[in-house]
């Protein structure tokens, strides 16, 4: 059998675009290891600074893919699963299970294997959220922005309530393993993070290219054989699998997605996933060094990498808020 | 064949669709037809699997719709809905290949671009392969969607009000183009309709809904007929025939 593939112009200019996007990504992750590298502090930082690049790494990764595919199957350029208080949500499990199970008891269990339970119960508690999101019709997109609005500050409020209920210094002990952020990258679970998302991402493959017919509405993809409701059901768990990842890395970063996903439409200009998801992930790898470049050297650690990203992704947010409401 | 056994479906208290059982036959026009909130749309999106009904059966070609394995089923049956809101930039040329998506998934083969050029031309539109849907008329952005149906080529396809907004030109065209679809390549047609002349001078055989229940069932010759469509629509409704067509005359 001859399988041409056959490609427009908007693939061709995509792929070229894509390239390009690589090739700076390539450049800020050799720039971030060797920048101010010499003899004497490289046995100090270049193994530090590996595994930092490798967290920002997977953190684009999750991020880039997961905000991209929520935005296709919510059917919306607005909300992202930062949007919506995810990774809030997350964080609310996190200090749950730490409340629950006592913080001594869990000092002495693995960390990796506290990730697993919290990565499963935040999959759980996904398919809640599956239900709110996508079973709840005529609900209007601002409303669920609100709604997500509310859930995110919600969490955030309980899960610091919670916090405050840890025994003081048994929670400062944990405070370290598991409540990252970019200036404290939690490096301990890099491996199982890595083994999770390259889990989630090879047996979820095949929906690449049912993501490009999602995009065309639910009724058109449905006409066209697509298992809708197991594939939405399906990409929710690994949206969630991948927020935990990144959020049990380096934190919340709430508008990081949004900006990741607009900026690489606004570039890709394409519909399909397989030139977008890679699109977000690239500039995902070129911000957070460069946000990482900009709290260190220019704020001089004043403010974080996170509250920077915030900030340029916040303002882009209202943008595409107004955008969106003028069509 | 398609084989519909006592459908019913309730929003909230509402029912909509009432114990429908019909039989849709082959190679032919299928028109339903009745009034604003009759239950036509919710029927059809029943039977093309788009709605899950509260009770009864669809049955194509022997085997339920829910049973079908939908990658299969998708070579079989397509459906276009009236609204097609998008959010994806495509040009007529791409939305169109998503209609060999059952076929080749996403990587067209050089069948799938004859397939899709064939159905560009059959929906005269080929040369107007490279324009964005945006820049576009109504009409000829409903030609594109009716194009990634004809490109998808099922044995059956079912269209929710595919006139809708549109212009005499566009609307002749698109019933010309069906007409052919049937006659020419075999197709089965079901189309839910509002205008009742474009049901007289095209469809085979009319369905007629009224209050979520099938109150008439039969050839265009026994539907289109001054007592019967008053029943259906409770308005006088007169025909008159020019130049060998029932022409309904309603404007009172």
């Amino acid at each position: 059998m001859t399988r041409n593939l056959i490609r427009s112009r908007t693939d061709k200019r995509a792929a070229a675009c894509l390239i390009i996007l690589a090739a700076i990504a390539a450049i800020a992750i050799l720039l971030f290891i060797f920048q101010g590298l010499n003899q004497n502090n490289f046995d100090f930082n270049f193994p530090r600074r590996i595994k930092k690049i490798a967290a920002m790494i997977l953190v684009s990764i999750c991020v880039g893919y997961s905000s991209v595919v929520f935005q296709t199957i919510t059917e919306s350029r607005i909300l992202t699963p930062g949007v919506m208080g995810l990774d809030s949500l997350y964080l609310f499990i996190q200090s749950f299970i730490v409340y629950l199970m006592g913080a001594e008891k869990l000092m002495r269990m693995n960390s990796s294997l506290h990730f697993i339970l919290s990565v499963g119960a935040m999959m759980a508690a996904s398919l809640i959220i599956y239900r709110l999101v996508f079973r709840a019709e005529g609900f209007n997109i601002y409303t669920l922005v609100l709604a997500g609005m509310i859930m995110g500050t919600f969490f955030r409020g309980i899960s610091s309530f919670l916090q405050l209920l840890i025994d003081p210094n048994e929670f400062s002990i944990l405070q370290g393993s598991l409540f990252a952020s970019f200036r404290n990258i939690n490096e301990k679970l890099l491996g199982v993070s890595c083994i999770i998302v390259a889990v989630s991402l090879f047996f979820t493959r095949k929906d690449i290219s049912r993501f490009d017919v999602l995009g065309l509405s639910k009724d058109n993809a449905i006409s066209l054989g697509i298992y809708y409701d197991s594939l939405i059901k399906r990409t929710m768990l690994v949206i969630s699998a991948l927020t935990a990842v990144s959020t049990v890395l380096v934190g919340p970063v709430t508008f990081l997605g949004i900006l990741l996903v607009s900026l690489s439409r606004e570039i890709l200009k394409t519909y399909r996933h397989r030139y977008l998801i890679p699109g977000a992930v690239f500039m995902g790898i070129i911000s957070l060094p460069v946000g990482q470049f900009i709290s260190e050297r220019l704020l001089s650690g004043n403010a974080t990498v996170s509250v920077i990203l915030n900030f340029i992704g916040g303002i882009y947010f209202i943008f595409i808020l107004l955008k969106e409401s003028r069509r | 064949m398609i084989e519909i056994q006592n459908i019913t479906k309730k929003y909230g208290k509402k029912t909509v669709v009432n114990q429908v059982s019909a039989v849709i036959t082959e190679g032919r026009l299928t028109a339903f037809i009745g009034s604003n909130g009759a239950g036509k749309s919710t029927l059809l999106s029943i039977i093309s699997r788009l709605l899950k009904p509260d009770d009864g059966k669809v049955i194509i070609d022997g085997t339920e719709v829910l049973a079908w394995n939908q990658e299969e089923l998708s070579k079989r049956i397509s459906i276009l809905r009236q609204s097609n809101h998008m959010n994806l930039r495509l040009t007529i040329w791409e939305l169109v290949s998503f209609g060999r998506y059952p076929y080749s998934k996403g990587q067209l083969t050089e069948e799938d671009e004859e397939k899709i050029k064939e159905a560009l031309e059959y929906t005269e539109i080929l040369d107007l392969k490279d324009r964005y849907l945006d820049e576009l008329s109504g009409g000829q952005r409903q030609m594109a969607y009716i194009a990634m149906v004809i490109a998808q080529d099922t044995r059956y396809i079912f269209l929710d009000e595919p006139l809708n907004n549109l212009d005499m030109k566009h609307s002749v065209q698109i019933m010309k183009i069906l007409r052919k679809l049937v006659d020419d390549l075999g197709k089965t047609i079901v189309i839910v309709i509002h205008d009742i002349n474009f049901v007289s001078c095209y469809a085979d055989h009319i369905l007629a809904l009224k209050d979520g229940m099938l109150i008439k069932t039969g050839e265009k010759k026994e539907i289109i007929n001054s007592d019967v469509l008053s029943g259906i629509y409770d308005m006088n409704i007169q025909i008159n025939t020019i130049d060998g067509k029932d022409i309904c005359i309603y404007y009172t």
